[in-house]
């Protein structure tokens, strides 16, 4: 781990994160109310400039995990630290400066980017609304930037999505969630609906990010040879509880919970 | 003799302007009850090649598909679509990869494989208790409640159980499985792997396994193609082409597979201007 001191404090802090999904509308009349404990009694913490990898089956609550760290689930208790700041129960406004802080990428490059907006439009609209103060021109210097940065070109500035393949759109994912300068990263599946050969570049294209722009990851995945692979530390999770957690090599060479052991012996070997 | 010979194959798909030929000649053969692996990435041809054996390209003009599929010493190519179906689905089926767009939101399963069922054996009395035979054959827990499920109700793992069962009511020769577990957790890839494996040893039919992944071809293909850019670059048993690649894109493709127990190095990735 090259960049992270045991003393610094931890830039991402969660501590007893619970998020329950109740069954709504007209089946809560017709049966008895149905909980889901999604996340359940959920903490670890991230340390700045470190990833940590998140990994389960579906349904394990990983994913949730994620988005109620971006206000996009409503947790039922618990707190949520970003820089020793509570963010936890801030309202949008207060929550704006974190929303350019923490950035998302998501699994599905098809379904993440607006079909009918080009790659310029699509990131742009980060850049106008983080920094209304950019001027146009800048804007697009930036955006040109950012497309190099991620080993797009100039020519797909004026394209469309659906121009683009699975790699090359999820490429322009990762420029749109550069684009504000973020420090914290949630990538939820970002490599998983790819081609092997083409996970293997983004995963070198996020490794190089995060050395150069000393990035905090949290990596979420299903599979754990991915994980291993990006993260220093994993949290293995299962029906919305964290079973095992610890430094990614020791996890993976002697896992101490039957479940990551299933995890591991899921992994294709040869 | 091999159960599928193909000679030769070419596909070319026309556009308005350009015709842009997807496979370039290929040939290989199939013995009975055996798997094969076709490994390429997006747009080596390797789906348009599996999808070509049973006429399930486009017509012409806008696909143009030559050379030879024998099967069992019958030009599938030159047959008439009336003829093509006691081929395709009945001893050639088919599973893909979103099990979720192969299966009708609108009806139960059990539905679903009693049509399978009734089209393809129709001379059983009890149809139904075939399906549910086929739901117990594929693993599915309670297979006589699971019937009246939709598609929405079942996990994308069942929903490719359920798949497979419907490729298995016509008790195919050959099962196509194109990228059947990409869309699929890992922990649910093992299980459809296995019993894809388990269901080969029971019924004797051959398995064509297309895949990006070469991670889930050991232990499970006996041979192995390897596709890329509409070529046959690479040829062999599963065993020599896995521990000993010859060609560099076989090498390159096998290295970029993350491994446990190698944390935090840059993935091999692959050269293109090298091949």
């Amino acid at each position: 781990m090259p960049n992270s001191e045991p003393s610094s404090p931890p830039l991402l802090e969660v501590k007893n994160l619970k998020v329950y999904f109740r069954s709504g509308g007209i089946s809560r009349f017709l049966e008895e109310e149905h909980e889901i404990r999604a996340v359940d009694d959920v903490s670890f913490e991230i340390k700045k400039g470190t990833t940590v990898g998140l990994v389960g089956e579906s349904g394990s609550g990983k994913t949730t995990v994620g988005k109620a760290i971006v206000h996009l689930a409503r947790p039922e208790s618990g707190t949520i630290r970003f820089a020793r700041t509570d963010i936890t129960h801030l309202n949008r406004r207060l929550m704006l400066p974190y929303r350019r802080k923490i950035q998302v990428i998501f699994q599905d490059p098809y379904s993440s980017l607006n079909p009918r907006l080009t790659i310029e439009s699509t990131i742009a609209e980060p850049l106008q609304i983080h920094f209304p103060e950019m001027d146009k021109n800048a804007r697009r210097e930036r955006i040109l930037e950012l497309l190099t940065m991620v080993g797009l070109e100039k020519k797909h500035l004026s394209r469309y999505p659906h121009e683009f393949s699975g790699g090359q759109r999820q490429r322009i994912g990762i420029a749109r969630a550069l684009a504000v300068k973020p420090e914290f990263i949630i990538c939820d599946e970002a490599v998983s609906a790819l081609d092997v050969s083409v996970q293997a570049q983004i995963v070198n294209l996020l490794l190089d990010l995060q050395e150069q722009f000393h990035l905090t990851y949290l990596f979420i995945a299903h599979d754990l040879a991915i994980v291993e692979h990006m993260s220093d530390q994993i949290l293995v999770m299962n029906h919305g509880k964290i079973v095992e957690h610890g430094p990614a090599e020791t996890v993976c060479s002697t896992p101490a919970h039957d479940y990551t052991r299933k995890l591991l012996a899921a992994v294709p070997k040869f | 003799m091999s159960l599928l010979e193909v000679k030769d194959l070419t596909i070319d798909f026309s556009g308005e302007e350009a015709t842009f030929q997807a496979v370039h000649g290929i040939s290989f053969s199939m013995d009975e009850g055996k798997t094969l692996a076709i490994v390429g990435e997006s747009g080596s041809g390797k789906s348009v090649t599996a999808l070509s054996l049973a006429q399930l390209l486009p017509p012409e003009p806008a696909c143009k598909v030559r050379g030879e599929v024998l099967f069992a010493g019958v030009n599938l190519l030159k047959l008439n679509s009336r003829d093509i179906r006691s081929y395709r689905g009945k001893r050639i089926a088919y599973i893909f990869q979103e099990p979720s767009t192969s299966l009708n939101p609108v009806l139960t399963v059990g539905f679903q494989i009693e049509e399978a069922v009734r089209l393809h054996q129709p001379s059983l009395e009890n149809p139904r208790l075939e399906v549910v035979r086929l739901l117990e054959q594929v693993g599915i827990d309670q297979p006589s409640r699971r019937v009246r499920d939709y598609p929405h109700q079942l996990s994308g793992g069942m929903q490719q159980r359920v798949m497979i069962a419907m490729a298995l009511a016509c008790r195919p020769q050959i099962l196509v499985a194109d990228e059947p577990t990409t869309a699929l957790d890992v922990t649910i890839q093992k299980q459809i792997l296995d019993l894809l494996k388990s269901l080969k040893e029971q019924t004797g039919m051959g398995v064509i396994l297309i895949t990006h992944n070469f991670g889930i071809v050991s232990g499970f293909a006996n041979d192995v193609l390897v596709m890329f850019r509409g070529t046959i670059v690479e040829h062999g048993s599963a065993a020599d082409v896995l521990k000993n690649p010859q060609h560099p894109y076989t090498k390159a493709l096998l290295a970029c597979v993350p491994r446990i127990g190698e944390r935090r190095t840059r993935l091999t990735t692959i050269d293109y201007a090298q091949l």
